[in-house]
């Protein structure tokens, strides 16, 4: 492949770091690493946590720390979701990159070099049970001679053999203080200008996923400009303006279903992401002073179905109507139960 | 050729609305590091548009120039081979494609042309961009496997492949693969915005266009622009000069469902609920999406019911559609709704006048 061009990566990518001791607000797993790189010997390793915390930098970081562009190549094998063709294919890889000896642990250029390969499983948790089983006995018949690092989002979808091999490291989001200094850092180098205000709102809407935080910076800085104030960063975020949610939510308070009706086409012709319209009417109803907890158990409950609705792919304007209709009834105290249903 | 293309803008200065997303889109690629992006909105809103559009202005007229191929894949999966077959356009510098439509196998397809992309990287000279794109449609119907092996390939290939990902609802992409874009919203365009393309259309053809002529089929449109070009055009077909009191014809699908809607307020019984099986078939069998289907019907019983009902009715049709996303035969679901329905309505009836 061409030599990549520093100058044609998006931001996310151009600011990965790129040593172990850079990754910000994990400093466990930092620590052992970096330990790692003294001793040139480390555990399996099981990296999970939500997305945008560091996770595959961390990973790539310490291979590339210790053996050197060199030798990366011939030590470390990345895979991930993409390369899954079934676990025959996964052990046939991994046997093969495996089997190749490797010399004894010398350090080369300045790189420790330990006598091991690295296999980097990247999105492991969209591997299946089957897959994960069979890993098992690779593991074991290479442990001499490789470390595994899994990476995934949700570790119970890791099977316990695999997870009780490895040492864990679970990555936390990222605190609004390190995520602010991050951004400032990325906006001192591309000559940008927040102020304080937008400094808090990104860390806010980015909920600890750095990624988010970047890209949304690095699309607010290209659409508005060097100057980005906070209204910019809401208008790339995807949040809904929150006159929208209020708008729906008095609807529902008014006990019109016509008029709920027609707030809830509004928000899909504006093509409001649903699922967001949830999560922000749920900050509604859990803040709302004026409504008894009961009327607000009720209708969380039906946020919550909701919710696994969409998820399994169902109709966005049906299920935002469903729940309007359940919160009306519940706001406005009207019979829970359906008096025609037979 | 049909109005809806022969007045697509092609560029983006020319965009008649969503003409600020055009000029941010515009400052968007004047740097070489755009961001993956995801386009989301209703149908018929200008995604397609725009999105041609933005082509254009990364890679010139060129981007215009595209071929249509029936490719086929071979992949190699360990123990076998899966063959696949998929359309794609595409230009020397772009790929388009709608994975999903090869089903549950969507993402061999996604993952075998990312490679192939990023492997025939275009040199970065001067005055070109050193980054090829990938347009993928409908990412809102790919299924979770894809959308998962999306992720790192997105990452890994970024230099040299960037991905502009188009959808309605963008509830149906994992908040991993939305966490890598721009996520860009295009709304539907308002009334006054679809009567000033109209008008604009009108003059390009040399029509007469009655007072409040636009404004009526605006409104018909359900706030979609492509939509309201077709029915513009249906009229000029039906009758010209165009009178004030002109008709709008609706879709003949949508007169359909609302004779259905008729028929079960008229009737709860066995019998009628088996003649609106053969309609509901007729309707699918024209490749009426289900779930319009089913949106279409609630529709026309929500206009026509008491207010204690609406809320029950509209309750049941979300149940049933979202059984009918788990389930593999979408005529089942429709039918338990109306079903559903009928028992409601009659229980109201008896409980009203005995
Ligand atoms: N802890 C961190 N320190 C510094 N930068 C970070 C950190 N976490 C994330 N980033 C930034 O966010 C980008 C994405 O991070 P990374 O790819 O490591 O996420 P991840 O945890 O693997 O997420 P996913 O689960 O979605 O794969 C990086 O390129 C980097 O710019
Ligand atoms: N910015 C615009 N200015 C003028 N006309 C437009 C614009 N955008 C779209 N149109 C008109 O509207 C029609 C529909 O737009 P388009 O095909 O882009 O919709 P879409 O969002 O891709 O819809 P779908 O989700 O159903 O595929 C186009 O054929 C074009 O004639
Ligand atoms: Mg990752
Ligand atoms: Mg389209």
């Amino acid at each position: 492949m061409a030599p990549v061009l520093q100058s044609s990566q998006p931001w996310v990518e151009k600011y990965r770091p790129k040593q172990v001791k850079d990754v910000a607000h994990q400093d466990e797993v930092v620590r052992v690493l970096t330990n790692t790189l003294e001793t040139a010997n480390c555990p399996h390793m099981l990296f999970y946590g939500p997305p945008g915390t560091g996770k595959t930098t961390t990973a790539l970081a310490i291979a590339h720390q210790l053996f050197g562009p060199e030798l990366y190549k011939s030590r470390v094998l990345e895979l991930n979701a993409s390369d899954d063709r079934g676990i025959n294919v996964v052990r046939t890889k991994i046997k093969d990159f495996a089997a190749v000896a490797v010399g004894s642990g010398q350090r080369q250029g300045g790189y420790p070099c330990p006598p091991f390969k690295i296999i980097i499983l990247d999105e492991a948790d969209s591997m299946t049970e089957d897959a994960q089983n069979a890993l098992r006995r690779t593991m074991e018949t290479y442990s001499k001679v490789t470390r595994f690092f899994f990476i995934c989002n949700y570790i119970s979808r890791i099977i316990e053999p695999l997870a009780s091999r490895c040492a864990k490291f679970r990555f936390k989001p990222l605190s609004e203080e390190i995520m602010s200094s991050r951004i400032l850092h990325i906006c001192d180098q591309e000559g940008l200008n927040l102020d304080s205000e937008a400094l808090s709102t990104l860390s806010s809407i980015s909920q600890g996923d750095l990624r988010r935080a970047i890209t949304y910076l690095q699309g607010a800085a290209r659409l508005f400009g060097s100057s980005i104030c906070s209204k910019d960063l809401i208008s790339v975020s995807g949040v809904i303006p929150q006159e929208v949610v209020d708008a729906l939510y008095a609807a529902c308070k008014s006990g019109n279903f016509d008029l709920a009706n027609k707030e809830v086409n509004t928000v899909i012709a504006e093509g409001y992401p649903v699922s967001q319209m949830l999560s922000q009417l749920f900050d509604v109803v859990v803040e709302a002073d004026d409504i008894p907890d009961e009327q607000k158990a009720r209708i969380c409950k039906c946020l919550a179905e909701a919710d696994k609705r969409l998820v399994d792919g169902a109709d966005e304007y049906l299920q935002l109507l469903d729940v309007a209709s359940n919160s009306m009834r519940a706001l406005c105290n009207m019979p829970q139960e359906f008096s025609f249903e037979s | 050729m049909l109005w809806v293309d022969k007045y697509r803008p092609k560029t983006l200065d020319q965009a008649m609305v969503h003409q600020d997303i055009a000029l941010n889109l515009k400052k968007l690629v004047a740097e070489q590091d755009c961001p993956h992006l995801l386009f989301y909105g209703p149908s018929g809103s200008g995604k397609k548009t725009l999105i041609m559009a933005l082509l254009r202005q990364i890679f010139g007229p060129s981007a215009e120039k595209v071929k249509v191929e029936n490719r086929n894949w071979k992949i190699d999966a360990g123990n076998r081979t899966i063959d696949l077959e998929l359309t794609t356009l595409s230009s020397t510098n772009h790929v388009e494609l709608s994975p999903s439509d090869v089903g549950f196998q969507d993402r061999y397809i996604v993952q075998e042309i990312i490679k192939e992309m990023a492997k025939n990287r275009p040199i970065d000279t001067k005055g070109k961009k050193g980054y090829k794109v990938l347009v993928l449609n409908e990412v809102d119907k790919l299924s979770r496997e894809a959308q998962h092996s999306l992720r790192r390939t997105m990452e890994k290939y970024s230099a040299s492949c960037r991905l502009i990902l188009c959808c309605n609802s963008s509830s149906k992409v994992t908040e991993a693969i939305r966490s890598r874009c721009l996520n860009i919203r295009i709304n539907a365009p308002s009334e006054e915005q679809i009567i000033k393309v109209l008008e604009f259309i009108g003059k390009k053809e040399g029509l007469q266009l009655p007072s409040g002529f636009a404004a009526r089929i605006a409104e018909k449109s359900n706030r979609s622009l492509r939509r309201a070009i077709l029915s513009f055009e249906t009229c000029r077909v039906q009758q010209y000069p165009f009178t004030s009191k002109q008709a709008i014809p609706p879709m003949d699908w949508e007169e359909y469902i609302s004779e259905i809607a008729t028929d079960i307020m008229k009737e709860q019984s066995p019998k009628r609920l088996f003649q609106v099986r053969g309609k509901v078939y007729e309707l699918l069998v024209n490749c009426i999406p289900p779930e319009i289907v089913l949106k279409r019907l609630l529709h026309e019983l929500l206009k026509k019911l008491d207010a204690e009902l609406k809320h029950e009715v509209c309750h049941w049709a979300a149940y049933y559609e979202h059984r009918m996303r788990l389930g593999q035969k979408a005529i089942f679901h429709i039918e338990a709704f109306v079903a559903k329905f009928m028992s409601i309505y009659k229980a109201f009836l008896i409980a009203t006048f005995g």
